[in-house]
Formats: structure tokens, sequence, C-alpha cells
């Protein structure tokens, strides 16, 4: 069986034999490659403004920072290692984004090829 | 008995009897090129010596460019002299197939519309005809172009008698006689409060404008030498192509001009199919919110599905927001593609023509009278409030493709700065002239964060990779607008990450020596980014408009220079000028008349970051500390390294386990996906946020409450209240509040 991972973004990779989602920091197995990866991973709802803190002082209605009633910030983490693989923002109680949903047939019967092996980022 | 015929009959007299030629759908919703035309296969077949043909191909980009050159030259608008414009030739079918290297590439997408109507709707009518010598303008944005403040000028090539191509230029000339100065006003309320709206017009004959149609259209807005001189300068840009394509018809054929026009269209295309198939097949799905409609705070849904199979890629998007009946951020279809065409032309192969076939391949589906897809009847000006949204919806699902693709013409990107963030203008100037229109400072939009780098400071804007932002001493020497700080970058304005976006730099405006001024803003993101990351890296933060009135800081500072501050926090944070009143806004701006020395200050947005802050090199974070670019708050809080305030020295050991800290931290605090999902998702949108498009079922749009709907494929239109009646209601509520509260007093003081 084949073992080639194949690269899909910084932190992601599908194993083309095993069809399954993988961290490329630690290579945790995150989720089946045919379903969203997010269900893998660690959720946080974070305040925006832990990390684009108001600049302006807070008598003013607009300062810089998200308005955290119109805006979240959802991280995932991979639960292995912690890396923060992706992030939304998103409207509070917004559905999240199944963001990835990659022809695996298509992207084995690629990679089975020459062409699919150069993988510049990756 | 008889149907067909009675019904042929009846279309027969109405085609015959149309009475108003308004935009024609089967040319505004066509991005397709036309097929090959057996004149076209002729020339293929005459003309084959593919080294000569190359040659011809560059004789006429050359004089694309040359012709680009002499517009940004010539030109009084700023616009023009900042490049926003392309010059071109287009094919005799109506088709962009060459256009400028430089410029707001956007057009190479959406030029051809009022060209194919001249052909459709002029050439053959015995009122209008096509011939040498004539020549074209229109600027409404429903017979194509982006905006009604963009002019575009075209004139026929013959060559013995037979229509070989046209040639022209398209320009941002500003003001266009619209409710507010400037061209792009965000207070209409309907398509008549825009200002001028051409529909394709011939405007001159014999190589001669029209004088009364000239005077008829400068009559139409407030700067009528600005508009006299505008057309000059795309007339003779277009001469100067048409006389490029003679010497080469003269030099090489006819057949020769006519099989390379073709040709590059055809390669085009079959090179981005190729390169669509180097992409991995599969769907990519993002949401883009955009904060406002310029009027007020609400939340828009950009809604993207992409889906790439084969040679193909679909753009979907299905769900997004109705449109807003009486404001101007609703984005005609082709204006859409256009912008989507940008990515494609700036971000990921920049090395193809500059020619609408790079779009060709593409298909985008939306919704009639959403706001990306608005009907006639809708006001469009402000159209970039939707369609940059639209444009980074796809920028930051792209990634999830080329990231694996097995060929790649440019790095992968975050999202770039998306906001024209800058001042319009309108008013009398120093020399007594009424002028109106915008300031090319827009063009300093923070660079997103690439795989290998940091994006770039205040590079350019995301239409246009090359273009200026303008001298502040020469725009000086033309209004009287001032700037206390013209540019100066905004610190933690980046989006963080693994790499960081580029920064963004404040501008703090005023007036002096004029007798009626008044300033304009026209962006949001003010409560939710506009622009975002990619893979883990953070959005830019948002940003507000901010204003001193009622103090003239040149009176007040000319004793008192200690008074002066450097940047828009130190004045809104130590509010140096007594009496003075300080407040903040979201970006959207009307009108607003300004004294002299009032302070007008916003902040140009910085570039979505790439990857985990927690693995930024900590000696590029000690960096931007002490450039100025980074709080100590967001090097501890938000990258997690550990350095010497006076030094910037990187405790690695500290950084190392606080970052192993923050890593426990995420695992700790975080939750299982379907736990959280259980707890995070509603229903419907939240009901004290007001919330417009699909929510759970893109068939089902929101129209601002979770009570009110209607179906995505039968839209009601959203009529916006004005903001100074909700404010009204809100004031007289609240005095209802206190008088009844008195009143409660004054029965419980004499019970």
């Amino acid at each position: 069986m084949s073992t080639q991972r194949v690269a899909i973004t910084e932190y992601l990779e599908i194993d083309l034999g095993q069809e399954r989602w993988h961290c490329r920091r630690c290579g945790h197995d995150i989720a089946p490659a045919r379903s969203n990866y997010k269900e893998g991973l660690l959720v946080y709802n974070r305040d925006p403004r832990e990390i684009h803190r108001p600049i302006l002082d807070d008598s003013y209605p607009f300062t810089y920072a998200p308005d955290p009633k119109w805006c979240r910030i959802i991280e995932f983490y991979c639960p292995s290692c912690g890396t923060m693989i992706e992030n939304e923002y998103l409207p509070p109680g917004h559905p999240l984004t199944h963001d990835i949903e990659l022809d695996i047939d298509s992207l084995k019967e690629r990679h089975g090829s020459a062409e699919g092996k150069a993988n510049a980022a990756g | 008995m008889g149907g067909d015929k009675e019904k042929s009959i009846i279309e027969k007299f109405l085609e015959d009897n149309v009475l108003f030629l308004g935009p024609d759908p089967d040319i505004m919703e066509d991005h397709s090129v036309v097929p090959t035309t057996p004149r076209e296969a002729a020339a293929l077949k005459a003309f084959t010596d593919t080294e000569t043909m190359n040659l011809v191909r560059h004789k006429l980009q050359t004089a694309c460019n040359e012709s680009f050159d002499m517009v940004e030259q010539m030109g009084a608008a700023p616009g023009a002299k900042w490049g926003d414009l392309i010059s071109g030739v287009w094919t005799a079918n109506g088709d962009l197939a060459m256009a400028s290297m430089g410029g707001v590439l956007i057009f190479s997408v959406l030029t051809q519309h009022p060209v194919k109507f001249i052909l459709k709707y002029w050439k053959d009518d015995p009122t209008v005809g096509l011939k040498d010598g004539d020549i074209f303008m229109h600027n409404d944005a429903r017979y194509g172009n982006i905006h009604n403040t963009d002019q575009s000028l075209v004139i026929p090539v013959f060559h013995n008698g037979e229509l070989i191509c046209f040639t022209g230029a398209i320009v941002h000339e500003g003001e266009n006689g619209a409710i507010e100065p400037g061209g792009m006003p965000s207070a209409a309320e309907s398509p008549y409060d825009e200002g001028l709206k051409m529909s394709p017009i011939k405007v001159g004959e014999n190589y001669e404008f029209k004088r009364d149609i000239m005077t008829f259209l400068q009559n139409s807005v407030r700067e009528p030498k600005l508009q006299l001189e505008g057309m000059k300068s795309k007339f003779f840009a277009a001469m100067r192509m048409k006389s490029r394509v003679e010497d080469a018809i003269a030099e090489y054929g006819v057949d020769a001009v006519v099989a390379t026009l073709r040709k590059t269209l055809t390669d085009t295309e079959t090179e981005v199919r190729r390169r669509l198939t180097c992409w991995p097949d599969g769907k990519v799905r993002t949401n883009v919110f955009a904060d406002g409609t310029l009027r007020e705070n609400c939340l828009i849904r950009i809604r993207c599905e992409l889906h790439k199979k084969g040679d193909e890629l679909i753009i979907d998007f299905r769900g997004s927001s109705p449109e807003f009946l009486n404001r101007p951020n609703n984005t005609v279809l082709a204006s859409l593609k256009g912008m989507l065409a940008q990515e494609f032309l700036s971000f990921v192969w920049p090395d193809l023509p500059r020619n609408q076939a790079v779009f060709a391949p593409m298909t985008v589906l939306t919704d009639r009278k959403s706001a990306l897809h608005c009907s006639a009847d809708a006001p469009n000006a402000q159209s970039m409030m939707t369609f940059f949204p639209g444009f980074t919806a796809i920028q930051i699902g792209v990634p999830k493709y080329l990231y694996s693709s097995s060929h790649r013409a440019t790095d992968v990107i975050g999202g770039w700065y998306n906001m024209i963030v800058t001042f319009l203008y309108g008013g009398i100037n120093q020399y007594g002239e009424l002028v109106g229109n915008v300031c090319a400072d827009l063009n300093g939009m923070g660079g997103a964060a690439r795989w290998n780098r940091d994006g770039e400071h205040s590079l350019a804007p995301v239409f246009a990779p090359m273009a200026d932002i303008g001298e502040q001493e020469l725009i000086e020497e033309e209004v009287p607008l001032i700037k206390i700080v013209p540019h100066k970058l905004m610190t933690d304005g980046e989006g963080f990450g693994k790499f960081r976006g580029g920064h963004g730099y404040q501008q703090i405006a005023t007036m002096k020596d004029s007798s009626m001024w008044g300033f304009m803003c026209c962006s949001i993101g003010s409560k939710f980014p506009s622009t975002y990351g990619i893979f883990g890296g953070y959005a830019p933060g948002t940003l507000p408009l901010c204003k001193v009135k009622g103090v003239n800081v040149f009176e007040v500072m000319k004793d008192h220079r200690e008074l002066l501050r450097y940047s828009i926090p130190e004045i809104m944070n130590e509010r140096p000028f007594p009496g003075a009143k300080y407040s903040t806004h979201h970006m959207g701006l009307q009108l607003e008349f300004a004294e002299p020395g009032e302070l007008y200050m916003i902040t140009q947005g910085g570039g979505g970051g790439y990857g985990d802050v927690l693995e930024r090199d900590p000696a590029l974070v000690s960096k931007d500390f002490l450039d100025g670019l980074l709080s100590m708050r967001s090097v501890q809080q938000v990258y997690h390294v550990v350095l010497d305030e006076k030094t910037g020295a990187v405790d690695q050991a500290a950084t190392d386990q606080a970052r192993q800290a923050e890593r426990e931290m995420r695992k700790s605090r975080a939750k299982p996906y379907h736990e959280f999902v259980k707890e995070w998702e509603t229903e419907k949108p939240p009901r004290d946020v007001p919330f417009y498009g699909s929510w759970k079922d893109r068939s089902l749009l929101y129209r601002g409450s979770p009570d009110d709907t209607c179906p995505a494929d039968d839209i009601r239109s959203v009529m916006m209240p004005n903001p100074k009646d909700v404010r009204i209601a809100e004031l007289e509520a609240q005095l209802e509040s206190l008088r009844g509260g008195a009143d409660v007093e004054r029965a419980h003081r004499r019970s």
C-alpha cells in the first residue's frame, strides 16, 4: 500500500494510501481524507480583542479592535502538537466552514503519475 | 390554430419596436471569448509564421504600453496620474485581445461589453452607424466597466473598408456629477444619484469630438475642464494605438494583425486551462463578511464555493447577501468577474497576457438581485464594498488548491488588504475652482504574507499591482488638502502569523485656505476585518475613521508646537487640543464640510498573515518591535516571544518555554470539534446583529433580522432606513423614556 503523503496546506497533508489527513508538524492522524479535516481538530472561540487589541481608549465606539458581538475568531488546533492549523473569523453562531473537500480519487490518480510529485511549497 | 405564427408576429413587432436599449443581459452576463470567425480562421490559415506572429504581438503590446504612458502623463484626473487605467486593442468582435501591462487589471475582463453593444446595436443602426473616424464613449457600469467614475473611449480601426479592431482606453476620471463630488458617491440611493450615465454613445466623427455632445458631458459634471481633458487624452492614446496597428498592417499584412489578435486570445485561454489542470480537483469554501454599506454597519455575507474539475473552475457565490436597493454597495455581475480575474492576473499567473481570455475558463454562479449580481435598479457606485470582499473570498480559497499544484507561477499568498482607505474631496480649491476627486493614497494597501516571507508595507492596491500613491506636495499644489501626517505606518496593523502581513499607513488630513471644503471616506472593516490570513495566520485588525472637530490646529499650534502629535493613537488618546471634540466612526463618511484645521484621520489596512504565530522567527518579531511595527503586548501575547524591551535581544530559552506553554494552553482551552459545534452553532443569525445572506441553508437569505427571509432564487431587495431617521427614533425613544420617568417622578411627588 502506498504511503505517499501530499502536502495540501502549510499544516495538512493527505496520506494517499491510508486516505487520512495528517498534521505536517507532528504527523498526528487527524481524520479521514474524504471527510472534513476540522472534525479531527480542537476548536476554540476567541474574543478578537485578545489578538487585535483596542488601540484607542474604550470611551470610543471604534478602537481598531473588532467588535466581539459581531466577530469571533474560531481557532483550530492539532490535538497533538497544538499547532494552529486554521482559523476563521465568523459572526457568533455562524456554521463553521467545511473549507477543503478534495476529490481523493483524482488526487490519487494525479500523484500516481510523475507530474504530481513536484510539490514545491511542500 | 396559428399560435406559432401569431407569436412570431408579436415577437417581431416587439423586436422592431424596442422602447429602450437598456443593458443587454446577453452581452453583460457572457464573459466568454467570441468563437473564431471565418475571417479570423482565414487569417490564421494565411498567416502561420509563429516567429513573426510573436513580433507582431510584441509590437502591439509595446503600443498598448506606450498609449498607457501617454494617458498617464497627459491625464489630469488623479486616477490617470497614478495609473488607474488601461489601454488596449479589441478584436473586430469586441473582445479585448491585448492590454497595457500596468494599471488596473480589472478592466481587462470588463471592457468588452460596451464594444459588443456598439457592434450589436449601433453598427447597423442608420441613425448611429460605425465608420472610420468615429469616437465612442461609455461610463455606465450597467453596460460594462466597474462604476461610472470610469470612462472608456474606443475608436474603430478599418483597413480598406474592413473593420479590423478597436483601440482605446479606460480611465478612472473621478468627478461625474453625482450627488456627492468625486465620482464615487456613498450617499447615492438610486442609479440616478450617481451622476453621468453614458450608455455606449458616439461622441465624435471624422476624428473630432462633436462640440454639442462634449458640452453636454461637460455640463453634467462639476469639473468640465477635467471632462474635456480626459476625453482628449484617451482619444490621443487611441489614435496612437491605431497608428501602431496600421504600421503593423503595413509591415506584416492585415492577416498578420487579425491572426495575432485572435491567436493571443485562443492561446491565453488554452494556457489557463492547462494550468488549471495542475490544481487538485475538488471544492474549497470560504466565507467573507462585509461589515457595512458605508451608511451603516451591518453584516453582509459573501458565501463562496470554488469547484475545480479538470480544466474548469466554477466560482459559486449563491447564498450571498441580497442587493440593497437604496445603497451603492451593489455589484454588477460583470464588475465582479473583472475583480475576480484580478486574482489570476496579479496573484496567480501574472506572466500571462492581459486580456479577457484569462477568465474564460471560469464560471461564476450568483443569485439574481443579490449584492454580487444586482439589478439595473440598484445603485453601484461603491460596488467595491461587495466585490472586493468577493475577491478576497477567492483569494483566501485559491491557496488551498495552489499549495499542492504541480505548477505555480507565483508564491502562495494570504489575503491582501482590500479597501480603498483614502479621502475623497469636494469644494473650492485655492484657485477658486470647484473640484471633486479622490486621493491616490488608496493605493498603499498592505501586502499579504506569503508562504516564505512577510508581506510588504503599503505596497499596492489589490486591483492594480503597478500604481502610484502620488506625491503629497503635488496634491497640495492643486487642492487645499493638507496632510499633517501623510504616511506613517501603524503599530500592530499587520495580520499576525508565521509570516506577517505588511502594514498600512496612517493619514491625518486637514484643510486650509478654502471657503468650502468637504471630505468623504468609503471603506468597510471597522467592526469586522475585511481581509484574512491563511493557514492559521490572522487577519489584520479593524479600522476606524477618527475626527477632531471644533479646533483649528494651525491656530492652536502656532505658538504651541508641543501640541503636535505624530500618530492617530496619540492624538485620540492624549486629546492634546483643549475644547476640541474627539470622535470615532465607521469609515463610510458622506460629504462633510470641514472647517480649516479640523482633523480627519484614517488608517490604511494591513495584509493577512500566513501560518501559526508560534512559528514566527523570534528575531523577526524583535526587528518589528524595534522598528515600531509591533507593541510589546503583541510581542508577548500574540507571538509569545520574550525579549529585552531596550535592546530587542531575544531570550530564546524563555521564548521556547512561553510558546510551549501556549501550545499546552491551546489544547486545554479548546474543545473537540463536535462538542464545540453543538455549543457554537445557532439555527439563525443573532438578533442583535443585522445580518444579510444565507446562514445554514444557501437557498434561504436573511434580510437583516432572523425573522425576515426570502428565497435565494426570488430575492426581495433590501431597502435600508435612513441612518438619520434611525438615530432620531433612538433619541425620541430616549426622550420618551426620560419624559416617562419625569412623569412618574412628578406623580410620585404629588402622592
